[in-house]
């Protein structure tokens, strides 16, 4: 597995294509705060989802079971799922007890956790993505590279190509409209076609076992509404006590995602339609472990949103598949490292601490934070690398001690002075390969200020200094 | 205003290469008649340690510190991000002393130096003369984490920023607004090595705004940006410069 900074350096090669990748992000990051200064009380309106989730996860077992009764009461069938394997087998067991081998599902980035899609597929079910994006990173055979934008690192020239290929599009075509007016005939069809649909769900209510599901395309209504088989997956944190919670978190979720005020769809399903089966499944896979972790539970409370990646510098150039675990990014980060410290232990490094992950965070998720606390982990469980720690261990013993602290400074400076610059500002060493090292001084700082000192000393000593300053 | 003793913390890579920026602080609290001492003993905050994760060696750094400054009233730092790194983060490292009165009194008594000329000496206008196009650099830990500013992505008031507003009262001064105003620079401490290639990036791309808004100077109140930004700078053989606040307030009032 490649670290994410040899990926990144690799994304950084076109750098056309990473220019535009930044500037697409960040025309969304700059209309979600537009519409984040048109809420009053933006910043409390955060506290209160933050606290909304505090209370919901703190009584998980409760509102899991209220969402329960409530939801099986409107007619759906509720499971519970461990772990993605068995998440998939219950998925499995549920189409073929109707038969179904054509599924349209819409984007859940839960079912890419657990790889859903591979996982029907090797068993005989076709898995039709029908978000427009999602269908595209499905035809291209890649995974999405944003939670909330899957392709964006697709530009539309591209889109163009994979369409010809695989819906008969016209060769060179990248009109948006017509490409996306294709996509859609296809869908339709799969659509009415289709035996079963399978959605994500943003927010179970437990007050009334709704599922509520927010889209932009309405993809997932007729998902959820055509089929007489209807699985609804979602991860245990997605539950919230009542209602008027929506009131919050609706409000936060698609301004902070794409900056929009609301998404196109926002639908409740309150249980079955008639003639349709519904099941709700409900997965733990990890989270009620990262519950109940002093220093990183907040991470649980994410709503998905994708706002810390829009606003994060280093994700904005490196691109999604950078990040090696399915989730990009800071809260990919965060969350990645709860499933494998080693395997991940490059991503909490990528990332400059600007913490402006922090800041848009609708639920306040202190992610840069927890960030700098998962290089501690990688630390203490011995994966930094031996040269880095070394280089380290060297630095903090020179630092301890204040003469040695002088010492190595003096050398180096004088090292660094004596020396033509080409030596150090060239490609082998890491600083120089794209940077000039700072000129050296001659002096430290400290003997400097010893020296003026001294004459300000002597200055006063002998009567010159009358300004009288004090 | 009685101030008590204060003590002047210089970061290691200020000390040992840009003393023009310790002096430059020197000179400044000297004119503004502030009285301060240089502990002889201080070497690092434990920010490189820390920032890569190695805690426990930060810790010994962070308890060095803490023996050093606990004694003074007040400790000055021309650094925002080794001053975000004792109020922010020495909690996590010193967890034993977290509770006493000396560890509270030093992550609550130590300020960068232009929240200390602002919000305890009170300076509001500095006289003198810098006629230059500014680019401001907020650094991220200033921004953020100490709170210097407000960051474009909240929605609170005071945006303008306190920094910005001192240096708008040197005559003849303008500050350029860039596109974004408080990008990343992608410097990021052992990122800058370690992602050596994004953070070069992030960096051009900084540097281009700051371009594009006309500036001939970068000013930050944090050397480490503008060491990776000059980096960046020479070896395009740009024709911008790079100023630590200090250097310009103390250069504009003389
Ligand atoms: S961590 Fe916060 S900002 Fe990032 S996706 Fe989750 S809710 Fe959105």
């Amino acid at each position: 597995m490649k670290s994410h900074a040899r990926l990144a350096a690799a994304f950084l090669k076109q750098e056309k294509r990473a220019h535009w990748h930044d500037q697409a992000l960040w025309y969304v990051r700059e209309k979600r705060d537009r519409m984040a200064a048109s809420v009053p009380d933006w910043e409390a309106l955060r506290e209160t989802a933050q606290a909304i989730k505090r209370h919901a996860l703190a009584n998980l077992p409760r509102y899991l079971e209220e969402f329960e009764q409530n939801a099986a009461a409107r007619g759906a069938i509720v499971h519970y799922a461990l772990d993605p394997a068995e998440h998939n087998r219950i998925v499995l067991e549920v189409l073929k007890s109707k038969n179904a081998r054509l599924v349209a599902k819409s984007k859940s980035m839960l079912s890419e956790e657990c790889g859903l899609n591979e996982f029907l597929e090797r068993n005989g079910v076709e898995v039709v993505e029908t978000d427009l994006a999602e269908r595209i990173i499905q035809l291209a055979g890649e995974r999405p590279s944003h939670i909330v934008l899957p392709s964006i690192h697709i530009r539309k020239e591209e889109v163009g190509e994979i369409f010809h290929e695989h819906l008969g599009t016209e060769k060179g075509e990248s009109d948006p409209t017509r490409l996306t007016r294709a996509a859609r005939t296809h869908l339709r069809e799969k659509f009415l076609a289709a035996q079963a649909g399978i959605s994500g769900v943003n927010f179970a209510v437990a007050e009334t076992g709704a599922v509520v599901i927010c889209t932009n395309e309405g993809n997932a209504d007729l998902g959820n509404s055509l089929p007489d088989l209807y699985i609804a997956v979602m991860g245990v944190e997605k539950v919230i006590p009542k209602t008027k919670d929506l009131g919050v978190f609706l409000r936060l979720l698609s301004r902070s995602a794409t900056g929009q005020p609301i998404s196109a769809y926002t639908s409740h399903l309150l249980g079955p339609r008639p003639g349709q089966e519904m099941h709700i499944v409900i997965v733990d896979n990890g989270r009620s472990e990262i519950l109940q972790r002093e220093r990183f539970y907040k991470a649980a409370f994410c709503i998905r949103c994708g706002a810390c990646l829009n606003t994060c510098p280093v994700y904005r150039r490196s691109g999604g598949h950078s990040y090696n675990y399915v989730i990009p990014g800071p809260i990919g980060t965060i969350l990645a490292m709860h499933r494998d410290l080693k395997k991940y232990k490059d991503m909490p490094y990528a990332s400059t601490l600007c913490g402006s992950c922090t800041a848009v965070c609708p639920v306040k998720i202190d992610i840069h934070r927890q960030i700098v606390l998962w290089r501690n982990e990688v630390v203490e469980a011995g994966h930094l690398g031996r040269a880095k720690s070394a280089a380290l261990k060297t630095a903090t013993l020179g630092m301890k001690r204040t003469r040695l602290f002088r010492l190595g400074g003096w050398t180096v400076r004088k090292l660094l002075r004596s020396l033509p610059p080409f030596v150090f500002n060239n490609r082998l060493t890491i600083w120089g390969r794209s940077r000039d090292l700072p000129k050296m001084p001659a002096q430290s700082f400290r003997a400097e200020y010893r020296a003026h000192s001294k004459s300000k000393t002597n200055l006063s000593e002998s009567g010159l200094n009358r300004e009288g300053r004090s | 205003m009685f101030l008590g003793r204060v003590g002047l913390f210089i970061p290691c890579y200020i000390d040992q290469v840009y003393p023009r920026v310790g002096m430059a602080t020197v000179r400044l609290l000297e004119k503004l008649g502030v009285s301060f001492e240089f502990p002889e003993d201080q070497t690092c905050c434990g920010q490189p340690q820390f920032n890569s994760g190695c805690f426990k060696d930060a810790a010994k750094l962070a308890g060095k510190m803490l023996r050093i400054f606990k004694d003074y009233d007040w400790v000055v730092c021309p650094s925002g991000s080794c001053t975000g790194m004792v109020r922010e983060y020495y909690e996590l490292l010193l967890e034993r002393d977290k509770e006493s009165d000396d560890f509270k009194h030093l992550v609550s008594h130590t300020f960068e130096l232009c929240e200390f000329l602002i919000d305890i000496l009170k300076v509001e206008t500095i006289d003198g003369s810098f006629p230059h196009k500014v680019g401001l650099h907020q650094s991220c830990h200033g921004l953020r984490g100490l709170g210097l500013g407000v960051p474009s992505e909240q929605v609170l008031p005071g945006r303008i920023g306190k920094v910005r507003r001192l240096l708008e009262s040197l005559r003849g001064i303008e500050i350029v607004n860039t596109g974004r105003s408080d990008e990343c620079c992608g410097f990021g401490g052992t990122f800058s090595v370690f992602e050596g290639t994004v953070s070069s990036f992030i960096g051009r791309d900084r540097i281009k705004d700051y371009e594009q808004a006309g500036a001939e100077v970068i000013v930050s109140y944090d050397v480490s940006c503008l060491m990776h930004l000059d980096g960046l700078i020479r070896r395009d053989k740009k024709p911008l410069k790079v100023l630590h606040i200090a250097e310009v307030l103390d250069g504009a009032a003389s």
